[in-house]
């Protein structure tokens, strides 16, 4: 195409976009972007903007994690009156982070307290934020959080599977270059054979020839074989170095059945997902440092330690029962006009709440994910000293999962917190069945299998289960497609005074960008209500 | 449904379905996400194993709950358990902070925990719990 068919084609697009905006408005004129490629890939369209008198209505938001926070903070720049009621006695809910002298409790009534150095720091919860979550992006800049890079993939970090490779640990660039070299050779050979020239036309078989021999490192026979091409991808055993230092040497492949049998193209693939492809940033310091960050500017208008009991409606208002979380004793009311519920549905299904019978039906019928996360604190950065291993993710088929590498202090003497375990779905249970000190326990034990170390140099560790945790009883709703169809609008959809917010009612279920973004979506819609009333 | 041809595949299937799903679930997130390699469905077949690797994660390992901003119930001395199709049907599909199991466990899985949990802890409901009954359950959805 050359650059002037381009710029009228460019044009056409732009004009058919100006169309359908004045036609059917602006959410429409997005969705045609988006559905061309041209906009941003987040829904999230800019800092919201409420126009239009509440008349004094005041709303009662329920929790103050990220949908809470979103909801009372932009409610009431729009002139809405807001009182902002949360369990904890801080902000964030699960966007938290646990640091050396906290004091946590399950509700097993186990105790825990951090030991880890100042400085040092476990995100029990969410701990990334991927470069199209715009509407989180958005309100750290607004909010001045700096940000850093978290690393998704580390090439040089293990893949580890109890049964295959003799147990032992395989660098991610080993397994990666392996699997990408045997398949291409296999590919590679079909088509040499003739085998492919029902599906793929001649001319096209020698230019996917020439890319498996690029892409899979293949050597000039189309072999995937130990040898400079290779060793290019997986790395050397024998390093390049410099004057008489010794010949770099490349390594053996390992074997495909190995590779295949172990299942490593699933630790493969994930940093290849959407929501985990590079960028992917952490908040400097901890992921509690946007939330606190906004909800320092509604301290005034936040109640801490208040459980909530019942939540009823009638045609005049709302009215929220709570409690003191810490004694269940001290019953007190707050009324408002309108309500936004963030709570999340495992608590939310168990109050008395005034709402019709099929949003209660759905606040039943959402299974939330067991997860675990355990943070172990080492007398030294062993993994960058000794394995070079600098941020990142190592991968494993034992309960832990996974253990990562924090994202900042690189290369520095002292002390590290790794994140030795994150547990999710089945593989979380066993885990979150134990006590915390048991999880503990069994994430130094598990993780010395990838790195020995861990015996001489752990000091102390702090572990979290989410069907423990208080304030959730679970980490995220997982919502099958049956579910969605039969529930999810009837959740979403304002129920008299009433509606809900927060990541399980978004498609971005255990981000924070879902819950910022059913906020903003729920609270447009509810001001909308206010507004033409 | 297909369900008949499960009972002794179940296993394998299940973890062949959450599976097929990992990547791209369309609920955002994919619903296995973390443990990339491990298992994608429970192993222990012994009813008090896949009580204490499972249930004690919640109801704890003294079949006690707990509290919270909601609670957990205590399993011991429950009289809603005298049923056995109750805590069946719990398993199978949740309910309320109680997660669905329908995925995760096989019939037997269920009957077992199941009847573990009716004739422990302080409950004394020796009646079998069937494979029939779950299965029944199982399909009723």
């Amino acid at each position: 195409m050359t650059s002037s068919e381009e710029s009228s084609v460019t044009l056409k697009r732009r004009d058919l976009f100006r169309m359908i905006g004045s036609v059917a408005g602006g959410a429409a004129m997005y969705q045609a972007m988006t559905s061309l490629g041209f906009a941003a890939d987040s829904q999230y369209a800019g800092p919201i903007k409420l126009e239009g008198n509440p008349k004094g209505a005041k709303v009662v938001v329920l929790g103050a994690g990220w949908a809470g926070l979103v909801s009372a903070l932009e409610l009431r720049n729009a002139g809405y009156k807001v009182e902002l009621i949360e369990y904890n006695n801080r902000v964030g809910g699960r966007a938290w982070t646990i640091r050396g002298g906290d004091t946590i409790t399950d509700m097993s009534g186990e105790t825990q307290k951090c030991g880890f150095d100042s400085g040092l720091y476990l995100n029990p919860g969410p701990w990334r934020i991927p470069y199209h979550h715009r509407g989180y992006l958005d309100y750290a800049k607004r909010f001045g959080v700096q940000l850093e890079p978290f690393q998704m993939i580390n090439f040089n970090s293990y893949v580890h599977s109890k049964d295959y490779f003799g147990g032992k640990p395989q660098r991610f660039r080993e397994v990666q270059a392996d699997f990408q070299g045997h398949v291409s050779e296999l590919l590679a050979k079909t088509i040499r054979q003739d085998k492919l020239d029902q599906s793929v036309g001649k001319e096209d078989q020698e230019m996917l020839l020439e890319a498996l021999k690029g892409w899979g490192a293949l050597d000039k026979n189309y072999a995937y074989v130990a040898g400079p091409t290779s060793a290019e991808r997986r790395g050397y055993e024998v390093n390049k170095g410099g004057g008489l230092m010794p010949d770099p040497v490349g390594g053996q492949p390992i074997a495909l059945s190995d590779l295949l049998k172990s299942d490593v193209w699933r630790a493969m693939i994930f940093g290849q997902t959407h929501q985990w492809q590079a960028s992917i940033f952490q908040p400097v310091g901890g992921m509690d440092a946007t939330p606190k960050a906004v909800g320092k500017v509604l301290e005034d208008i936040t109640t801490f330690n208040a459980k909530v009991t019942a939540i009823q409606q009638d045609e005049h208002g709302v009215t929220v029962t709570f409690v003191d979380s810490r004694t269940g004793k001290e019953q007190r009311q707050v009324k408002g006009d309108w309500c936004v519920c963030t709570l999340p549905l495992t608590v939310l299904s168990q109050i008395d709440v005034q709402v019709s019978p099929a949003m209660k039906e759905g606040m039943s019928a959402i299974s939330y994910a067991a997860a675990v996360k355990t943070g172990l604190q080492f007398k030294r950065r062993f993994w960058e000293d000794d394995d070079h291993i600098y941020g990142g993710i190592s991968f494993t088929d034992q309960p832990i999962s996974q253990i990562a590498y924090p994202n900042f202090g690189y290369n520095r003497p002292g002390k590290g917190v790794l994140l030795g375990t994150f547990a999710w779905g089945e593989a979380a249970f066993g885990l979150a069945s134990m006590s915390a000190a048991d999880r503990v326990k069994a994430a130094v034990e598990q993780g010395a299998k990838i790195h020995p170390q861990y015996k001489a140099e752990y000091e102390n560790g702090v572990s979290w289960s989410w069907h423990r945790s208080p304030f959730t009883m679970g980490c995220a709703a997982e919502w099958t497609d049956e579910q969605r169809t039969k529930h999810y609008r009837n959740l979403a959809e304002i129920n008299g005074r009433i509606v809900l917010a927060g990541d399980h009612l978004s498609h971005l279920s255990g981000w924070q960008e879902g819950a910022i973004l059913s906020a903003l979506d729920a609270i447009s819609r509810l001001h909308r209500r206010v507004v033409t009333a | 449904m297909k369900t008949k041809i499960i009972l002794a595949g179940l296993i394998v299937l299940a973890a062949v379905s959450t599976r097929a799903g990992d990547s791209v679930s369309s609920g955002g997130i994919p619903s296995k996400h973390a443990n990339l390699m491990g298992p994608t469905h429970f192993t222990e077949t012994d009813g008090e194993k896949l009580y204490a690797t499972v249930c004690a994660s919640c109801h704890m390992p003294n079949a006690m709950g707990g509290t919270g901003a909601g609670f957990y119930p205590a399993l011991a001395k429950n009289d809603k358990l005298a049923v056995s199709s109750y805590p069946v049907m719990m398993v199978m599909n949740g309910r309320g902070p109680m997660p669905s199991f329908r995925e995760a466990m096989s019939d037997a899985q269920i009957a077992a925990v199941v009847g573990y949990v009716r004739t422990h802890f302080g409950n004394s409901y020796t009646d079998p719990v069937s494979l029939d009954e779950v299965k029944q359950v199982r399909e009723a959805k």
